[in-house]
């Protein structure tokens, strides 16, 4: 079992790791700075499951959230707006409970 | 063995060319059945399943989060628990409960398939499924609204919610004014799919309470 290494608060940047296929990170999101929102709970992993692994142990999933007008810069809607998404641990660089972002 | 699992291009008595994926699947049912891993009566019985289901348990649910204030924290906190309460089945998959609030606006897709809280709200609409749909809800969350006739205020903040894992997300939203001597069924049958998915407002009843 993997203990969650992230609480909510954390400031993190998501990995640009070279992987294709069964990957439930998008690219649109990879490389972006965001915030630990909550931890969902830790899953198999379905990345290595796609591929005929088991995908233990379970991995920990959390909520992120990214400020929309940091992922667009043509962003039009409020500076408020924001974007939540669904990211396993191994994609997730922590960067500190720091202030900012 | 006496038959292949060929597919032909443009065969007859079909209403379009066979495409790839469905190529795909009838190959892969076909050899399930062939090998003796499934019948074809236990893949009929779990498509009769998840079409059965329908949107009228995830407005259950928001009723009774409606009439109960307790119920709605549980809700919050654990959904799947929540609506084991009301005695619906949604211990598949883990589903999270978002709410909407004057303030605050959420809206759900899914930019990588079609991961939707299907155990709650049936199948997903086609327009879900779509390119368009699914990678301009991330980036223009509020033109695509607008599309949908749900025009936000810029005071307003919208939260889109992309659930690319193992979580599903079922929106509650605001209970329409109007409604305030509504028993729980007469709620229920207000709220419908597309609120539930956040793209749509539950509409105030036309005629007084």
């Amino acid at each position: 079992m993997t203990e969650p290494g992230l609480r909510p608060g954390m400031r993190v940047r998501v990995r640009e790791r070279p992987v294709e296929g069964h990957v439930r990170t998008p690219f649109y999101i990879r490389g972006r700075l965001g915030r630990v929102e909550r931890l969902h709970g830790r899953f198999p992993d379905p990345e290595r499951r796609a591929y005929g692994g088991s995908g233990l142990p379970p991995v920990p999933l959390y909520l992120v959230r990214f400020r929309q007008a940091d992922l667009w810069p043509d962003y039009a809607g409020g500076a408020a707006d924001s974007l939540l998404i669904d990211l396993y641990e191994h994609w997730l660089e922590p960067l500190g409970d720091g202030h900012g972002a | 063995m006496a038959h292949d699992h060929d597919v032909h291009a443009h065969p007859p008595g079909r209403d379009h060319p066979v495409r790839e994926w469905e190529a795909r699947e009838a190959a892969i049912r076909g050899l399930l059945i062939e090998k003796g891993v499934l019948t074809a009566d236990e893949i009929r019985r779990k498509i009769e399943e998840w079409e059965q289901k329908s949107p009228a348990l995830g407005a259950r649910i928001v009723a009774r989060a409606w009439l109960d204030p307790a119920f709605e924290a549980r809700l919050l906190a654990d959904a799947n628990a929540a609506a084991a309460e009301l005695g619906i089945d949604a211990s598949g998959v883990k589903v999270v409960a978002l709410k909407n609030t004057p303030s605050l606006h959420h809206l759900v897709v899914c930019t990588l398939c079609s991961c939707y809280p299907r155990a709650l709200l049936g199948l997903p609409p086609a327009w879900y499924k779509s390119k368009a749909y699914r990678s301009r809800a991330v980036r223009d969350p509020r033109g695509v609204l607008a599309e949908f006739g749900m025009a936000l205020p810029p005071e307003v903040e919208v939260r889109v919610v992309d659930s690319t894992a193992d979580c599903r997300y079922l929106v509650l939203p605001m209970r329409p004014a109007g409604t305030e001597s509504w028993d729980e069924p007469r709620l229920a049958a207000l709220v419908t799919r597309d609120a539930m998915i956040g793209v749509a407002r539950v509409a105030a009843p036309a005629r007084p309470a």
